[in-house]
């Protein structure tokens, strides 16, 4: 077939791919840290260890259940979300009072005492985790092999992202979540559960986390590294994307998912710390973000 | 003569006797104690290959040995390095200066190893590598008390790369672990390759402990070269390898060389997918009634895993072996002396017949070349591997001469 | 009292390396530096940077260059890797300036994972192998820095250099600035002080006197590598920081020697440190967010509260007459 640019077009569009499955899964976290710090003005450090704890939810699933994919789909970003709202009732909820930086502090800790436990628990290096059968394989498109696990990822992503969106951007549930974060006070005085909101916000955001968690585990193996490799690029999409926008960091995503993937067929060595100098530059031209609102 | 003269007569032969009296008289370890520092990755990519299992090599030959050198208890000590030369070099720093280690063993991950060499040279101790690959061990960065006792990239290179060009592999690309392993057996292959008539059309480099190959697998997939040399090891090799079967890379015609994959890698990826590999090594449990024997009573120990044990593990074992009869030999510990007698004494075991140390410190022993069988060939458990050939210690290793080593003269 | 307790440390950190292992304490020195490089911008500014690892890593990583490669004195190294992470801390912190509180702390972390990739590519860091046997060389082309024992007197003398000139900032004319700016920025500014400029120049302040640390790190270590420019690194000093308290100037220093001790002394313990330091940061975090010599100054203001209490209460009391 044709070569664009000098570039086979195999290469090309299966970077690019590839770049839109990382791009995936950049959304998906980065929506959920955008949900947690829309309404609970703190920064959930702690998300890429409970991205890791949905991978390692699965894994344990089928290790010690027997039970599959499609199990562990449903069922372990409910249990991830349950530990997260444990989380927020014990720890985060003492901490709403004083400077939000302290948040981010007590996640991190977190953090690094989920990853440290698993990395005693199973070593560092990853476990195995089998793609389901009834999306193994792939087709061949002619320019380019694509696997059918990998598509169903961008497809599902994709779902799921836009399904959020529209729960709190579309809903009369979202319209009081974005009430609350304005306004707490005002909505608690007409006589809705603010506090119980946050906790079903922060268990939604790190439900979130804990699905894309299960999603990675078939390509990226279940690893207690996992989550800490990709929370500071997250950030990094959060700050581009404009916090608390979640049109932002959705497009912002998987955006910058593509732009990595194009920059390794033309400058693979750069395709780390694209993202960082995009970063920089929107920092420079609009620090509030390609979408967001100074608060 | 009086009394008092003959007195002092016989004092001074006695104390001239002694003086010239045999090593053996005069037995002299270090505080009192030898001790052996086992530096691996126990809980990384390289743990299932070294690890645990490496630590129990060296008890089971301290075990056998007696426990006991030249009258004095042996202790085997062991850390974890974490792949980190920073990690590493402060754990062999703070082991000689305050604990009193006499040897370090094993230390796989080039990167760590050279920085422990550059350690063990300037303190002067010994240093028995089984783990690491790099072949600038023996090459640049050699020391007199530095023996590099089971492979190196350099024979991993020659055996594998000679073999899958002789087959009609004749254009490369790499994927390669971008530290100091990786690169070193890159580089050695792509010598291998060229010199039996061969092409190198690229490599792209990836962070050691990777997890996700894919778009590393893709570049290789578009430089349509026959073989994809995999200059890496441990998980790394592991990921690829299952990688390059969802990509459709073999079915696609592409070959995999698998540069260093060892019998555990085999076990993860399952034969199933990695049938057909021809690998390069030192030591297959398989292989005669000796390897056998170890191979069943390591395997009674918890750190094998219930996996045979990998050449690591056996260089471990046989490199301790051989300094304990060293130590005997001697009549001290102390490292110049104990290497000495390590070369003069020639190296048997059950992995090798005649073994001899040169002067870079690299332990010439013939090297084996396996093939993967397929799941019908394969008769009962861990029967993965079926021996092609032998390949001549002389050819296996890098001729003195051109490794640059200082000492070589 | 204060006097004594600084002369009784002296004294002990002049007798250090004849009781411990001199290369523990002299990282932990090093750590200190960097801590209370740290906690000049978080204590006294209130800027919490998550990215102060790439100057003490980067500083680290020109000094072993610099001594290895082109085999310079070490003062000159020192001072090579100090002047790059102070110039990376203006280019830094030129960017970072632009935002506040959470916002100021990822954009550090993102920044510094940028420069982690650099290093991890780039050749002459030597990646994953960083720079390995640095040679200390000789001091002013004099003195043998080989020997431990003689490092240790000059990273000691390093040490209470960096002490000097944080203590200097904080009761300096500019120092009372940063406090005002932290407390009410809006009413800095409504004064007329160009607030940005005192951010900036406290932030390559703080990024040189953190690159000083990495640059003898790197001698007392002979080795620069990946680990000093990691964000978990910057996550680190950020708990040496918080543990010991922050806002004082002893703070950091017993932060950073907690820290490094139980890494030296539980390092059998494998990844256990990893979630025992997790632990720690969630406690202190949740409880004892004064940190030790927090804790400690409040419990001595209040004992010395509470006696002028009391003898402000004896004065006025008339004494209770015999019967």
């Amino acid at each position: 077939m044709f070569d664009l640019i000098g570039i086979p077009p195999q290469a090309l569009f299966g970077q690019l791919l590839l770049g839109l499955i990382n791009g995936a899964f950049y959304a998906m976290l980065s929506l959920g840290l955008a949900v947690i710090f829309g309404l609970l003005n703190v920064i959930n450090f702690t998300h890429g260890a409970q991205y890791m704890l949905g991978a390692f939810g699965a894994w344990a699933l089928l290790s010690y259940a027997g039970l599959g994919y499609w199990w562990a789909l449903i069922v372990t970003p409910f249990a991830v979300g349950a530990v997260g709202m444990v989380l927020e009732r014990l720890f985060l909820r003492r901490l709403y009072n004083i400077d939000h930086l302290y948040g981010l502090l007590l996640t991190f800790g977190i953090a690094t005492i989920l990853e440290g436990v698993f990395r005693q628990r199973f070593g560092s290096s990853g476990l195995p985790y089998p793609i389901p059968d009834s999306l193994s394989g792939g087709h061949n498109l002619g320019f380019m092999f694509l696997p059918n696990y990998r598509a169903w990822v961008v497809v599902a992503s994709l779902g799921v992202c836009l399904g959020t969106w529209f729960l709190i951007e579309r809903t009369r549930l979202g319209s009081y979540l974005r009430a609350a974060t304005e306004n707490p006070k005002l909505v608690q005085a007409f006589g809705i559960n603010v506090p119980r909101m946050i906790l079903l916000t922060y268990g939604f955001g790190v439900g979130l986390a804990g699905l894309a968690g299960v999603m990675a585990a078939p390509i990226y193996q279940v690893s207690p590294l996992m989550g800490s490799n990709l929370i500071v690029v997250v950030f990094a999409v959060v700050v581009i994307g404009g916090m608390g926008s979640i049109l932002g960091s959705i497009l912002t995503g998987f955006g910058l998912g593509i732009v990595e993937g194009f920059t390794k067929v033309f400058y693979p060595e750069a395709s780390n710390t694209v993202i960082f100098v995009i970063m920089a530059i929107v920092l420079l031209i609009k620090p509030a973000g390609l979408f967001g609102q100074t608060r | 003569m009086n009394a008092k003269t003959l007195k002092l007569l016989a004092v001074a032969a006695l104390g001239f006797g002694l003086t010239f009296a045999p090593q053996a008289a005069r037995a002299q370890i270090s505080g009192n104690v030898v001790k052996l520092g086992v530096l691996t990755d126990q809980s990384g990519l390289y743990a299932d290959n070294t690890g645990p299992g490496s630590v129990r090599a060296a008890k089971m030959a301290v075990d056998d040995f007696g426990g006991r050198v030249l009258g004095k208890p042996i202790e085997v000590l062991s850390a974890d390095h974490q792949n980190q030369a920073d990690v590493g070099a402060g754990i062999a720093r703070r082991w000689i200066d305050e604990e009193g280690v006499d040897t370090i063993v094993d230390v796989p991950t080039s990167s760590v190893a050279l920085a422990v060499q550059g350690i063990t040279r300037e303190k002067n101790r010994v240093f028995l590598m089984s783990g690491p690959a790099t072949s600038d061990l023996t090459g640049k960065a050699c020391s007199p008390l530095g023996i590099h006792w089971t492979y190196d990239t350099y024979a991993l290179a020659h055996g594998t790369g000679g073999a899958l060009v002789k087959q009609g592999g004749d254009t490369w690309f790499f994927l390669t672990a971008d530290y100091a392993f990786g690169l070193a057996l890159e580089r050695d292959t792509a010598e291998a390759v060229k010199a039996a008539g061969g092409k190198v059309l690229g490599a792209v480099r990836h962070p050691l402990n990777t997890s996700d190959f894919s778009s590393f697998l893709l570049q290789a997939q578009a430089s349509k070269a026959k073989v994809i040399g995999l200059a890496n090891a441990g998980g790394d090799s592991i990921n690829s390898i299952k990688q390059a079967a969802e990509f459709g890379i073999v079915a696609g015609g592409q070959k995999l060389a698998g540069l260093l994959v060892q019998l555990s890698d085999v076990h993860a990826v399952g034969l199933k997918t990695a049938q057909g590999l021809t690998v390069t090594s030192a030591y297959y449990w398989d292989m005669n009634d000796g390897t056998r024997a170890f191979a069943k009573r390591f395997m009674a120990f918890p750190e094998s895993k219930g996996i045979p044990p990998s050449f690591v593990h056996a260089g471990v074992y046989t490199e301790v072996m051989h300094y304990l009869k060293a130590i005997q030999a001697a009549g001290t510990d102390e490292a110049t002396a104990v290497v000495k007698k390590m070369r003069e004494i020639p190296i048997n075991d059950f992995m090798v017949k005649n073994g001899s140390i040169r002067i870079d410190g690299r332990v010439m022993r013939d090297m084996y070349l396996l093939q993967v069988k397929s799941p019908d060939e394969s008769k009962y458990p861990f029967d993965y591997f079926k021996i092609l050939a032998t390949i001549p210690r002389d050819e296996a290793f890098r001729p003195m001469k051109d490794g640059g080593c200082p000492l070589v003269k | 009292m204060k006097r004594l307790a600084l002369a009784a440390a002296l004294a002990v950190a002049l007798v250090a390396p004849f009781a411990a292992y001199p290369v523990f304490v002299m990282t932990a020195l090093c750590f200190a530096i960097f801590a209370c490089a740290f906690n000049l911008l978080v204590g006294y500014v209130g800027l919490l940077s998550f990215g102060h690892a790439a100057y003490f890593g980067f500083a680290s990583y020109v000094t072993a260059y610099a001594l290895k490669q082109w085999g310079v004195t070490p003062e000159v190294g020192i001072v090579l890797g100090t002047g790059a992470g102070t110039l990376l801390g203006l280019v830094f912190g030129a960017l970072a300036i632009r935002r506040q509180g959470i916002y100021f702390a990822m954009i550090t972390l993102a920044l510094s994972q940028m420069l982690y990739f650099y290093a991890l590519q780039v050749k002459w860091t030597g990646g994953e192998d960083g720079i390995q046997a640095v040679p200390r060389g000789a001091l002013f082309g004099v003195l043998d820095l080989g020997s431990d024992l003689t490092m240790y007197y000059v990273v000691l003398a390093i040490f209470l250099f960096c002490l000097a000139v944080v203590y200097r900032a904080i009761h300096s004319p500019f120092g009372q600035v940063l406090k005002a700016i932290r407390e009410n920025e809006p009413r800095a500014v409504s004064l007329g002080y160009d607030v940005d400029r005192y951010k900036l120049l406290a932030f390559v302040l703080s990024a040189a006197l953190a690159g000083l640390g990495g640059s003898t790190k790197a001698l007392v270590t002979h080795i620069a590598s990946l680990t000093d420019i990691q964000w978990q690194m910057s996550g680190e000093v950020v708990l040496m920081t918080l543990v010991g308290g922050l806002g004082t100037v002893a703070g950091p220093v017993a932060g950073a020697f907690v820290i490094v001790t139980m890494q030296n002394y539980l390092a059998t313990l494998g990844e256990w440190v990893m979630v025992i330091q997790g632990a720690i940061f969630v406690v202190v975090v949740l409880a004892f967010r004064r940190g030790i010599a927090g804790e400690i100054i409040a419990v001595w203001k209040l004992r010395r509260a509470r006696r002028i209490e009391l003898e402000a209460e004896e004065a006025i009391l008339p004494p209770v007459p015999p019967r």
